[in-house]
């Protein structure tokens, strides 16, 4: 077990991480720290992927020694793209923040709530 | 590379290339934003038909499209056409067509636009690739465009249903693509024809293509909606404008579902589903609850908008329901009722936007005597509402029929009982509103509001009759919020519906009848291509 741990941190790290972004998203009543961890979320997944991708004494794809082993360049570029995916969903979730702030004067869900019952 | 295996790629680049330089050209151009965006769906809707007819049909043949000369055996991304893509993609653009034409006005802001043709391009994107990254990507993009259009209207319900669905879609979306990792992992392939035989090599019980498939499943049932994720829907299609929610209600879940066929009957294939009979029956047991836990739902509700939405949640429970039936006539009855299913929600929906910018009514109880009223609008949505139920001669029925046909034939009793009872489970909420719209006397305390002074009709140009309904106007941002409030006595009403809206919605009504008389062509279109896959 000890050894699986100290060997596997990469994927010990990733489950860690989709455990709090998703228990910031469910539990948190700030709309901010429900963005954050989504983020969280998301990068466990990008922590996953790269992990994936190594091999033990692998080099970058992209340089000299062509005759060693290197490690897979294909979940790096996937990550890539999905950082750039991430990005903008953030940038659209902090959008529609900014006007539910603008609208109810916080980023409180349950202080949201409560102005929309009383409406 | 002929011309024809460049189509696939066009139906993705046409739109994506209008969204971004329709921005650019609106700027110097007043009003080309929705010209833009007219002839992006126009064109899309051409190629569409194309590939149908080269792909539909005992002779038609899949179309396999490598990008930038990337042989997909090398890692590279590959587009795939069959019959029953076709049909989805014939669908996305021809509705997309409808909705726009019904919300076609010079003053909404190109920004609009520029979102919904950026929709399409997602949306197509899904239905064309053959890489499950790829789709991921797209599944993303329709994401990102759907959040943004149901914000569209500026008002702070609006925004906070958009997030909530953002929140909850993207947990989807991450799923999903952490199924794809674990994909990968097996296998070391990211393309759905080499994924297949890379499964089956393995062995379907391996714990990597069960996880694979949990995860990817779970994603994509998020994005689809099926009880008990489905919280994020309602919410997401009662605070969105209306004409929204008509595209996003017809497309978006009908897209995820088309992405769960592919991947489910594709990529893990039936075997997978005998091989692993608790997962089998696990998600058999989910759509068969969402059937039945959607529709008493549905009946529960006051807004009209709402009710639909939790009517879409029990049918795409159908929809799955007929997909892991596993056998090919539930899986005909499947992409039958996915086209019908969304032709019927659009009109609805549309039909819903209708009367709440013409009358100001929004619950149940408001749509007493609307017949009267408004005769055609009304004779359109009740044909749409029978639709829904499964009357015959409509398409409803004819989907519904296929799928119990289905279940009868995989000696699935209960799930044969379910698909019964969802017919009249239906008809509980659908008569509710219809009987309320022939046969109620139209309140006398709440006549037709005059219209407000600067919205007044004067019946000239149709398009610009379309601008009187606030519905995501420049102009009145923050009048359009649906509210579940009964009282909406302050709802700027034009007291008449705009034409091109009207139109549509005769025309989705007629289409329904349409499909309906034309059920055993379809069927005959698709046998080739159901076969391949089931």
């Amino acid at each position: 077990m000890m050894e699986l741990l100290t060997t596997h941190y990469n994927y010990v790290v990733f489950a860690v991480l989709l455990g709090i972004g998703l228990y910031m998203i469910i539990d948190d009543e700030n709309l901010v720290k429900k963005v954050i961890g989504l983020n969280v979320f998301q990068t466990g997944i990008f922590l996953f992927f790269i992990t994936i991708s190594v091999r033990d004494g692998g080099l970058p794809a992209v340089g000299k020694g062509s005759e060693s082993a290197y490690v897979n360049p294909l979940p790096h570029v996937l990550i890539l793209t999905a950082i750039v995916v991430g990005v903008s969903l953030t940038a659209l979730a902090l959008a529609l923040v900014v006007r539910i702030h603008e609208e109810y004067g916080s980023i409180r869900e349950d202080v949201v709530v409560e102005v929309l019952e009383d409406e | 590379m002929s011309d024809l295996t460049l189509l696939p790629i066009l139906l993705v680049v046409v739109p994506l290339v209008t969204a971004a330089f329709l921005l650019a050209v609106g700027r110097f151009v007043g009003g080309a934003g929705r010209v833009l965006a007219l002839v992006a769906t126009l064109a899309n809707t051409a190629i569409a038909f194309v590939l149908a007819g080269e792909t539909l049909g005992q002779d038609g043949r899949p179309i396999r499209t490598e990008i930038a000369g990337f042989p997909a055996a090398e890692g590279g991304i590959e587009l795939f056409v069959d019959g029953i893509s076709a049909v989805v993609l014939g669908l996305i653009a021809l509705v997309s067509l409808g909705v726009l034409v019904a919300s076609f006005d010079r003053r909404r802001q190109d920004s609009f636009y520029a979102l919904y043709v950026l929709l399409m391009a997602g949306l197509s994107g899904m239905v064309v690739t053959n890489d499950l990254f790829n789709l991921y990507v797209f599944l993303e993009i329709s994401g990102l465009a759907t959040y943004a259009l149901i914000a569209s209207d500026g008002s702070g319900r609006s925004a906070l249903a958009s997030l909530k669905y953002l929140l909850v879609g993207t947990v989807g979306a991450s799923l999903y693509l952490l199924g794809v990792g674990y994909a990968f992992v097996a296998t070391g392939y990211l393309n759905m024809v080499q994924l297949e035989g890379a499964f089956a090599e393995i062995g379907h019980q391996e714990p990597l293509v069960q996880t694979a498939f949990a995860l990817i499943a779970a994603g994509l049932v998020i994005k689809i909606a099926l009880f008990p994720v489905h919280t994020w829907q309602p919410d997401a299609y009662t605070e969105a404008p209306d004409r929204v929610t008509a595209l996003v209600a017809a497309l978006v879940s009908t897209t995820a579902a088309y992405a769960l066929v592919r991947i489910s009957l594709g990529v893990f294939t039936p075997a997978f589903f005998e091989a692993n009979s608790l997962i089998h029956t696990l998600l058999l047991a989910l759509a068969g609850a969402s059937v039945v836990a959607g529709s008493v739902l549905a009946v529960m509700q006051r807004e009209v908008k709402r009710m639909l939405a939790y009517s879409s949640v029990a049918q795409f429970g159908l929809v799955v329901l007929g997909i892991y039936l596993l056998n090919g006539t539930a899986l005909t009855g499947t992409v039958i009722h996915l086209l019908g299913h969304a032709i019927i929600k659009v009109g609805l929906f549309l039909g819903v936007a209708a009367f709440a910018t013409a009358y100001g009514v929004r619950t149940v109880s408001e749509y007493d005597g609307l017949a009267e009223r408004a005769p055609y609008a009304s004779a359109a949505v009740a044909v749409l509402a029978l639709a829904l139920v499964g009357m015959p001669p409509t398409v409803g029925f004819v989907g519904k029929f296929y799928i119990a046909i289905g279940a009868f034939e995989a000696g699935a009793w209960a799930l044969l009982a379910i698909i019964v009872a969802s017919t009249v489970l239906t008809l509980g909420y659908v008569m509710r509103l219809l009987e309320r719209m022939y046969f109620a006397d139209p309140p006398d305390s709440s006549p037709v509001s005059p219209p407000a002074a600067d919205l007044s009709t004067d019946g000239g140009d149709p398009t610009d009759e379309s601008a009187t309904d606030g519905d995501h106007t420049v102009d009145e941002p923050s009048n359009d919020g649906p509210s579940n409030d009964v009282s909406r006595t302050d709802t700027a009403a034009a007291g008449r519906i705009s034409r091109p809206l009207l139109a549509v919605v005769i025309v989705a009504a007629l289409a329904t009848l349409a499909l309906g008389v034309l059920g055993s062509t379809i069927e005959g279109a698709l046998a080739a291509t159901v076969e391949v896959l089931v």
